[in-house]
C-alpha cells in the first residue's frame, strides 16, 4: 500500500527535477528547509528523524539536492520528507511538507478490532511493518 | 550528487542562465551575442569604478570572453565540460580583493554562470570546528549556502596551520576539494590573501593549487591612482578637496606609502575618514566668521590632512 502524506499527497510521487523546482520555490519564499526519516508509516507519527540540521540561509537548490541524495544514500529504505519551515511571526510553522523517498515493498496497514463493554468496537490502524524492530522495518 | 536538475537540453553541462539561440545549423552570430550580452557594460563599469588593477581587469575581461565563446559553441553542438573558474587573489594589503570578490559574483551572474550571484564571505571560524566531528557539518553547510553563488574565503592561508598537525583545517580543505572538483558548476571558490601567506599555503596544499584555475595577483597602487581613488571616495561621501587639500594629500600620499604598515586604498580610506574629523571639528570649533554654506560642509581644506602625525614623522626611504 503506497503511504502518501503531505501536501502533494494526491499526486505521484514527484520526480528530482519537480524537487528542485519546488525547493527553489520555497527558497524565494524564504522557507528554511530540512529533510527528515522514519522506519514508522503510522499516519500519527508526525516526529520524525532530522537528517542533518534544517538549512537556512540558502539561495540555490543544489545544496538541498546534495543532501536529498546523501539521505537517500543513507537511508534508501526509510520513508524521507522534505518540509519547509516558515520563521514569519505569527506563521512560524511547516508550510509545505512532502515525501521524497519510500521503502521499495510498503506492506500496508491492518485494521484491528477491540471489543469494550456491552457491544462497543473500537477500531485502529497497525502498520504491518512496526511488528518488527526498529531498522528492522524494510528489509 | 548529480541530483541538481540538468536542463532538458540532452547531455550537454548547461552553465545555468538562459540560452537565447536555438540549437540549430545555423552559424554562429558573434555580433549579435556581444550585442546581447551585458559584458561591455559591466567592463564599463568595473574600468569607471575600479582604479588600476589592470592584470585584474584583464582576466575578468578573458573570464568573459570564453563564457561569450562556450555560449555559441553550445550552439553550434559543440561541448566542452564548464570551465573551471576557481580563483585565488593574492596581494598586499588594501589593494581590493575583497571588493573584486563581491563585484566577480555580480559579474559571474550576469555571464550567465553561476545562478543566484550571492557571494559567502567566510574566513576560517566559518569553516573550521572546535572538535572532532565538528568541521565537516560545519564547512558543508558553508558550502551548501555559498550553491548557486560564489564563496569567498578570506585570508584563507588560516585554513592550514602546519604548526599543529592535528588541526581540522585540512578537513575542510579536502571537503572543500571535493565540492570544487565535483560541483564546479554550482558554485565558484574565491580564495584570498597576503601573497608570501599564500604561496606557503599553496606549497603545502598542492592540490589545492591545481584545482584553482585563475590565480590572479593584485599590485599595488600607483601615487597617481592612490589620488584617484581618495577622490572617488570623496565623491561617494558627498566630499570634495580644495585646491591645496589635493596637494597636501597627494604630498601625504608620497609620504606615506614609505612609511610601515602601508595598507594602499585602506590607508587611504582611514585618512579621509580621519580628515572628516578634522573638518568637521574645525567647523564645530569655528565661532566668527560668514555663516556656514553648503560648500563648507562639504570641502576639506589642506590643514584637516596636513594636521596628519604622517608629516610630523620622518618619510621613509621612498619619499
Amino acid at each position: 500500500m503506497r503511504l502518501t502524506q503531505g501536501t502533494f499527497s494526491y499526486l505521484p510521487d514527484l520526480t528530482d527535477e519537480q524537487i528542485h523546482a519546488q525547493v527553489e520555490y520555497c527558497l524565494t519564499q524564504g522557507w528554511a528547509l530540512s529533510l527528515e526519516h522514519t522506519d514508522d508509516p503510522h499516519p500519527r507519527n508526525t516526529y520524525w528523524e532530522m537528517y542533518g540540521p534544517p538549512m537556512f540561509d540558502l539561495h540555490d537548490a543544489a545544496g538541498v539536492m546534495g543532501d536529498l541524495a546523501d539521505a537517500r544514500g543513507t537511508f534508501p529504505e526509510r520513508y524521507i520528507r522534505l518540509n519547509a519551515f516558515d520563521a514569519t511571526r505569527g506563521i512560524e510553522s511547516v508550510r509545505l511538507s512532502f515525501i521524497v523517498n519510500r521503502p521499495s515493498r510498503e506492506p500496508g496497514f491492518g485494521l484491528e478490532r477491540q471489543e469494550g463493554p456491552g457491544r462497543t468496537i473500537r477500531y485502529t490502524i497497525r502498520a504491518y511493518a512496526s511488528d518488527r524492530p526498529e531498522g528492522e522495518r524494510y528489509p | 550528487m548529480n541530483t541538481a536538475v540538468t536542463p532538458v537540453e540532452g547531455a550537454q553541462p548547461v552553465l545555468g542562465g538562459s540560452v537565447d539561440g536555438s540549437v540549430d545549423g545555423a552559424p554562429p552570430d558573434l555580433d549579435a551575442a556581444i550585442a546581447a550580452s551585458p559584458v561591455a557594460d559591466l567592463l564599463a563599469t568595473l574600468d569607471d569604478e575600479l582604479v588600476g588593477l589592470v592584470p585584474v581587469k584583464t582576466r575578468i575581461r578573458e573570464i568573459a570572453a570564453l563564457l561569450l565563446v562556450e555560449r555559441l559553441r553550445r550552439e553550434v553542438g559543440l561541448t566542452a565540460g564548464p570551465p573551471s573558474l576557481h580563483m585565488s587573489f593574492t596581494g598586499n594589503p588594501g589593494t581590493g580583493k575583497t571588493t573584486v570578490a563581491l563585484r566577480m559574483a555580480e559579474i559571474l551572474h550576469h555571464l550567465g554562470y553561476v545562478r543566484k550571484g550571492h557571494l559567502v564571505a567566510v574566513t576560517r571560524d566559518d569553516l573550521v570546528g572546535q572538535f572532532i566531528g565538528h568541521t565537516a557539518p560545519k564547512t558543508k553547510e558553508v558550502l551548501k549556502r555559498a550553491m548557486g553563488g560564489v564563496l569567498f574565503i578570506d585570508e584563507a592561508y588560516f585554513l592550514h596551520r602546519p604548526e599543529n598537525e592535528r588541526d581540522y583545517g585540512q578537513e575542510a580543505i579536502e571537503i572543500l576539494l571535493a565540492v570544487m572538483e565535483e560541483q564546479r558548476d554550482d558554485l565558484v571558490v574565491i580564495l584570498a590573501g597576503y601573497r608570501d601567506r599564500m604561496d606557503q599555503f599553496f606549497g603545502t596544499n598542492p592540490g589545492m593549487r591545481s584545482r584553482i584555475a585563475h590565480h590572479i595577483d593584485f599590485p599595488d597602487y600607483a601615487p597617481d591612482e592612490l589620488g584617484q581613488i581618495a577622490r572617488l571616495m570623496l565623491g561617494r561621501m558627498q566630499y570634495r578637496l580644495s585646491d591645496d587639500a589635493a596637494v597636501a594629500l597627494a604630498e601625504y600620499i608620497e609620504r606615506r606609502r614609505g612609511q610601515p604598515e602601508f595598507a594602499n586604498a585602506r590607508s587611504i580610506r582611514n585618512a579621509l575618514d580621519r580628515a572628516r574629523l578634522r573638518q568637521a571639528n574645525r567647523i564645530v570649533t569655528r565661532r566668527d566668521g560668514p555663516p556656514l554654506t553648503r560648500d563648507d560642509l562639504m570641502t576639506i581644506e589642506a590643514a584637516d590632512v596636513r594636521a596628519s602625525r604622517v608629516f610630523s614623522e620622518p618619510a621613509g626611504d621612498a619619499s
